[in-house]
C-alpha cells in the first residue's frame, strides 16, 4: 500500500458517515498543520477528545496553585500552559502582579537544584499531565527522597486516559473509532484499549504524531468501520510496545495511587487520577472539584467531548481569543480552541 | 502537553544522557530508558520515555507495508 492510494481511498469515501475521535492535544495540532481534513472525504469526520490535560484541570486546581504562589516563602513552579487558565480570581498569569511568585519550568527536575539552592524556600510544583509526564514527576520524587530534600511539594492534576476513553464510550456513543494518543501510549502501551474495543465493539489504533501516520491509523480505522471489526492496533511500533514502558509503570506505582478526579466537561471520574502516596509531599491535591461556571457563551465543555467544533461555538474568534481567553480550551497551546484558532 | 521530541544521545552516565536536539545539547534523565550512544530517545519534560528503534524513513516504509491492501 502507497500513501497515494490511502489518500485516494480516504478521499473518495462515500460510505455512512464516520466519527473518528483524537484524544491528544498534538494529533489536533498535527491534523491541521497537515490539512489532513483536506485529504479526506467530508464523511470522515474527525472530533477532538479530551485530549489536553490543562483544558480539563477545575477552578479549584488553579486557585489552589494561586494560594501557594502568593503564600510567603513560597514558589509554584508550573509549565507555561497553566498561566493563563483563569481561576476564580485571575489566572497565575494575572496575579503575578500581585505578588504571586512562579516560575515556569521545562521539567520537574529542574525542582532538585532549586530546592537544594534555597533550603528556606519550598517549592511548590504544578503536576499537570497525564502517563506521558506522570513518570517524570514520579523520578523527580524518587530522587527528592533518595536526597532527603524537604522543602518540595506537589500539587497533582494528573489524570489517566483510559477512564476517560470509558466515559467517552459510555456517553458519546456516536464515536465510531479511536485514534489512541501516541505518547500516552509509549507509556501504557497498547494493551490497555483492548478491554475498551472488546467491551465497547470500536476499534482503537495508537498513532505517531506525522501526517503519514494520521493517515494510515485514519485509513485502518475506516477500513475497520466498513468490516465491522473492532481491533486495537499499533502503527507507531517505533516509539510504542504493547506492554508500555515497564520502568515508567513500575516508578509511577511506586510514587502514585489511582483517585477520583475532576474532568472539566466531563464531572468526576473514578480511578481517573493519579495521586501521591506519600502525603507528607502533597500539598492538598485530593478534592479540588469545584470547578466555575464558564462564561456565558463558552462552549469548551461541548468541544472536550467533541459534541460541537471550537468553531461551532459562539463565543470563537468573537469574544474568545488566545489572547483573551473565554474558556480552557482557548488557553492553551494543545487546546483544540486555541489549535483551530491558530490555524484557521 | 503530551508533546516529546525524538533526540540522538551523544553520552549517557546511565542517569543522565547529553542529547542532541539540532545542534543543541541538553541534559535529559534517563531513569526509564536505557539508551547506548548514537540512538534517538523520545524526550518529554525533560526525561527520556523511549528509545525509538529504527530511523523515520524505515518506519514509515513498514507502516504502510502492513497496511491492508485494497486489491
Amino acid at each position: 500500500m502507497e500513501i497515494k492510494e490511502v489518500i485516494k481511498y480516504l478521499k473518495a469515501y462515500d460510505g455512512p458517515e464516520i466519527k473518528l475521535m483524537e484524544v491528544c492535544g498534538t494529533h489536533t495540532a498535527s491534523i491541521f498543520k497537515n490539512g489532513i481534513r483536506s485529504l479526506i472525504s467530508p464523511k470522515i469526520q474527525l472530533i477532538s477528545g479530551p485530549g489536553c490535560p490543562v483544558c480539563v484541570t477545575p477552578t479549584a486546581y488553579i486557585d489552589k496553585c494561586i494560594e501557594y504562589a502568593m503564600k510567603p516563602e513560597h514558589v509554584l513552579l508550573t509549565f507555561g500552559d497553566m498561566m493563563k487558565v483563569p481561576g476564580t480570581e485571575g489566572s497565575l498569569s494575572d496575579m503575578k502582579g500581585k505578588g504571586a511568585k512562579t516560575e515556569l519550568m521545562y521539567s520537574p527536575f529542574e525542582a532538585l537544584e532549586k530546592a537544594k539552592a534555597h533550603p528556606d524556600i519550598t517549592y511548590v510544583i504544578a503536576a499537570v499531565g497525564f502517563e506521558t509526564t506522570a513518570p517524570a514527576y514520579a523520578l523527580m520524587m524518587e530522587q527528592t527522597k533518595c536526597e532527603e530534600i524537604r522543602n518540595i511539594r506537589l500539587v497533582t492534576a494528573l489524570k489517566t486516559i483510559i477512564p476517560a476513553l470509558t466515559w467517552i464510550c459510555e456517553n458519546q456513543t456516536d464515536i465510531d473509532g479511536f485514534i489512541c494518543p501516541g505518547h500516552v501510549s509509549v507509556i501504557i502501551g497498547s494493551e490497555p484499549y483492548e478491554a475498551l474495543a472488546e467491551t465497547y465493539k470500536k476499534p482503537f489504533v495508537v498513532a505517531g504524531f506525522e501526517a503519514e501516520h494520521i493517515l494510515a491509523v485514519i485509513y485502518d480505522l475506516v477500513r475497520q468501520i466498513e468490516k465491522k471489526q473492532a481491533q486495537v492496533k499499533n502503527l507507531y511500533p517505533n516509539a510504542v510496545h504493547q506492554g508500555g514502558n515497564q520502568k515508567a509503570l513500575d516508578v509511577m506505582s511506586r510514587y502514585f495511587e489511582a483517585g477520583p478526579a475532576m474532568w472539566r466537561g466531563l464531572g468526576t471520574i473514578d480511578a481517573s487520577g493519579l495521586y501521591l502516596k506519600d502525603e507528607s509531599y502533597d500539598g492538598g491535591s485530593r478534592g479540588l472539584d469545584a470547578d466555575m461556571e464558564l462564561p456565558a457563551g463558552c462552549r469548551c465543555s461541548d468541544v472536550i467531548v467533541g459534541n460541537i467544533n471550537p468553531d461551532e461555538c459562539p463565543a470563537f474568534k468573537n469574544k474568545c481569543t488566545p489572547l483573551s481567553p473565554f474558556g480552557p480550551c482557548m488557553v492553551s497551546a494543545e487546546g483544540a480552541c486555541g489549535i483551530w484558532y491558530r490555524n484557521q | 502537553m503530551c508533546i516529546a521530541i525524538p533526540g540522538k544521545v551523544i553520552a549517557s552516565d546511565g542517569t543522565t544522557a547529553q542529547v542532541d536536539f539540532k545542534g543543541n545539547t541538553v541534559d535529559v534523565n534517563v531513569g526509564l530508558v536505557d539508551p547506548r550512544p548514537g540512538q534517538y530517545v523520545l524526550v518529554h519534560a525533560g526525561c527520556a520515555i523511549e528509545v525509538m528503534e529504527q530511523d523515520k524513513a524505515q518506519e514509515l516504509i513498514d507502516l504502510f507495508a502492513e497496511l491492508e491492501d485494497l486489491s
